[in-house]
């Protein structure tokens, strides 16, 4: 069964009056559901709705259309039992910062008329590693302990959906795997997981991904399913001038888009052709660059991303 | 001038017994996109904040643009920008009044401050937002006029804190490419990041763990050393030795 359901949500934030009255569309009807034990992954820029779809989900704001079912509640009628099941972390640390670490925790179980003892075995893995500083106000934590306490808390009444907001923002590499690798096992439990990001190599450890800008999932797929919505050729070059190379290749009519991605470039050409390829490298050693690493590579999901975005704004 | 926009010799910062930066020496060339790395509580933003001189050091010297450290604080911070990790304007300024602020703190005189104001308006595509508050743009621009306002008063070094913290593709690469126009001007770049295709566009990156330095060079090289295919290997390989927590 799915465990989250959304159906055409909208949603228009309005403010002021009269002259100065302003609207906001921040979702312009998005749907996509989610299954038991899944996770799903919402990637998408700063303002493009996520936030506004969390709130909606933990029924902490309405949406002005559509509908949404939580582990077969809906939203709207049956908040109260929904806020028993599911587990929030928003992307702004929101804990009391002068409770301690295990005052936040037993607050959080209280809420739910439940005590930190009881459900111990649920926390357990992420919370020893916090555990050692639960006399500590969690103002004075760093931003992974941080995480690692609110992602405790919100799991504290065992709940059977997840809503995780942005988590990672913010987090060093290492700490990220850490935590992708909690969710695959919170994940193995059977819960049900929602996830936005701004990594796009998070997409990857994902069931499912939604590519959201601009209030609209543009692409709703696996991860393998969207790097195969990428369908030109794509080529990866590298040099030792890089920041020359990117702009040089921008100046070339035989490219059609080159972005810096790490120690290459990712180039696609107007006219995919053997001897476009050949022009191009011919053309760039003229302007200063020879001996250039030039090979065929497959998408990724930032490839797609940035494909669409730079699309979608041109 | 000197050759180094940074020396650091032995730095050293402990608060009690706890060692957070552990006797760290390093160079930074002039004009060069230096990539400053580490695990959270690695101790990268102490050897920052004293880096700039808003904290001083509990041993060892460190001079930055020209300036010794423990002498010359003032001067250094006349001579650097800095971006901090939490967005550093005025949201409840207008973009205009916080180009003046800073310009103002900064000590630019009305007229260039007048031109700097149109050519960095001009270059953002941001004149007709001057007038709006700052907190009403969306992060991308905030970003990108926050980098700007930390170069308005042209330094010579340039200290930005995980710029593009939760920021989507599209604008962290027109971010890095204000990076490397200002790196192209003589302006040297300190730069904190989490994003390891990010430590690929630097010159060089240093890898802190546990408050030390474990290795510095070119992407290429300790790509090389670590026999590892990205930057991403190479920073998981050094930042599971770490051994205390954050």
């Amino acid at each position: 069964m799915d465990r989250i359901v959304v159906d055409r949500i909208t949603k228009t934030y309005v403010e002021g009056k009269g002259k100065s009255r302003k609207e906001t569309t921040a979702l312009r009807g998005v749907s996509f559901s989610c299954a038991e034990g899944e996770i799903f992954g919402l990637i998408g820029p700063d303002g493009a709705g996520k936030t506004t779809l969390f709130r909606i989900l933990t029924t902490l704001i309405l949406p002005d259309g559509g509908q949404a079912r939580i582990d077969g509640l809906d939203i709207v009628q049956d908040f109260r039992e929904i806020r028993k099941r599911v587990g929030y972390m928003p992307g702004r640390f929101s804990l009391y910062q002068d409770l301690t670490v295990e005052e936040n925790m037993n607050l959080f179980a209280s809420i739910f008329h439940t005590t930190v003892e009881e459900n111990y075995h649920l926390v357990k893995e992420i919370y020893q590693q916090i555990e050692p500083f639960k006399d500590r106000r969690a103002g004075q934590l760093s931003g992974g302990m941080k995480q690692k306490l609110a992602l405790s808390c919100a799991l504290i009444h065992q709940p059977r959906v997840l809503l995780l907001d942005e988590p990672t923002t913010g987090v060093d590499a290492v700490s990220r795997k850490e935590f992708w690798d909690m969710l695959d096992r919170l994940k193995a439990q059977g819960l049900t997981i929602l996830v936005s990001t701004p990594y796009m190599d998070e997409a990857a450890r994902c069931d499912k991904v939604g590519l959201i800008q601009d209030g609209q999932l543009f692409s709703l797929d696996t991860p393998q399913g969207i790097c195969d919505e990428f369908t030109d050729p794509l080529w990866a070059v590298a040099g030792p001038a890089m920041y020359e190379l990117l702009q040089a290749l921008r100046r070339s009519e035989l490219v059609r888009t080159a972005f810096a991605f790490g120690d290459s470039h990712h180039v696609t050409l107007a006219d995919p052709t053997r001897e476009a390829e050949t022009a191009l490298l011919r053309w760039l050693a003229d302007q200063g660059h020879p001996d250039l690493q030039w090979k065929r590579i497959s998408p990724t999901i930032e490839d797609r991303f940035m494909a669409f975005s730079t699309e979608s704004h041109a | 001038m000197p050759e180094h926009a940074i020396e650091a010799r032995e730095l050293t910062k402990r608060f009690g017994d706890f060692t957070a930066v552990d006797h760290i020496s390093f160079d930074v060339r002039e004009g060069e996109i230096f990539g400053f790395l580490g695990a959270n509580g690695a101790g990268k933003t102490t050897a920052m904040r004293m880096l700039i001189a808003l904290s001083f050091p509990t041993s060892g010297s460190a001079r930055v643009a020209g300036y010794d450290l423990l002498k010359q604080p003032e001067q250094i911070k006349r001579s650097i920008g800095y971006m901090s990790q939490r967005f550093s304007l005025y949201q409840d300024l207008t973009v205009n009044e916080n180009i003046r602020f800073y310009g103002g703190i900064y000590g630019l005189s009305d007229n260039m401050l007048a031109t700097r104001t149109r050519e960095l308006l001009q270059r953002l595509g941001l004149e007709n937002e001057a007038g709006q508050l700052v907190g009403s743009l969306p992060l991308g621009w905030k970003q990108k006029l926050a980098f700007s306002v930390a170069i308005l008063h042209r330094p010579k070094i340039v200290f930005l804190d995980e710029p593009t913290g939760g920021v989507d593709p599209v604008t962290r690469r027109a971010f890095w490419e204000m990076i490397y126009e200002a790196a192209a001007s003589g302006i040297t770049v300190f730069v904190t990041t989490h994003y390891m295709d990010e430590a690929e566009y630097c010159d060089r990156v240093s890898i802190m763990v546990d408050g030390r330095i474990d290795a510095m060079d070119t992407p290429a090289n300790l790509k090389r050393d670590f026999q590892a295919a990205s930057m991403d290997e190479v920073f998981l390989q050094l930042a599971r030795k770490a051994t205390r927590g954050e």
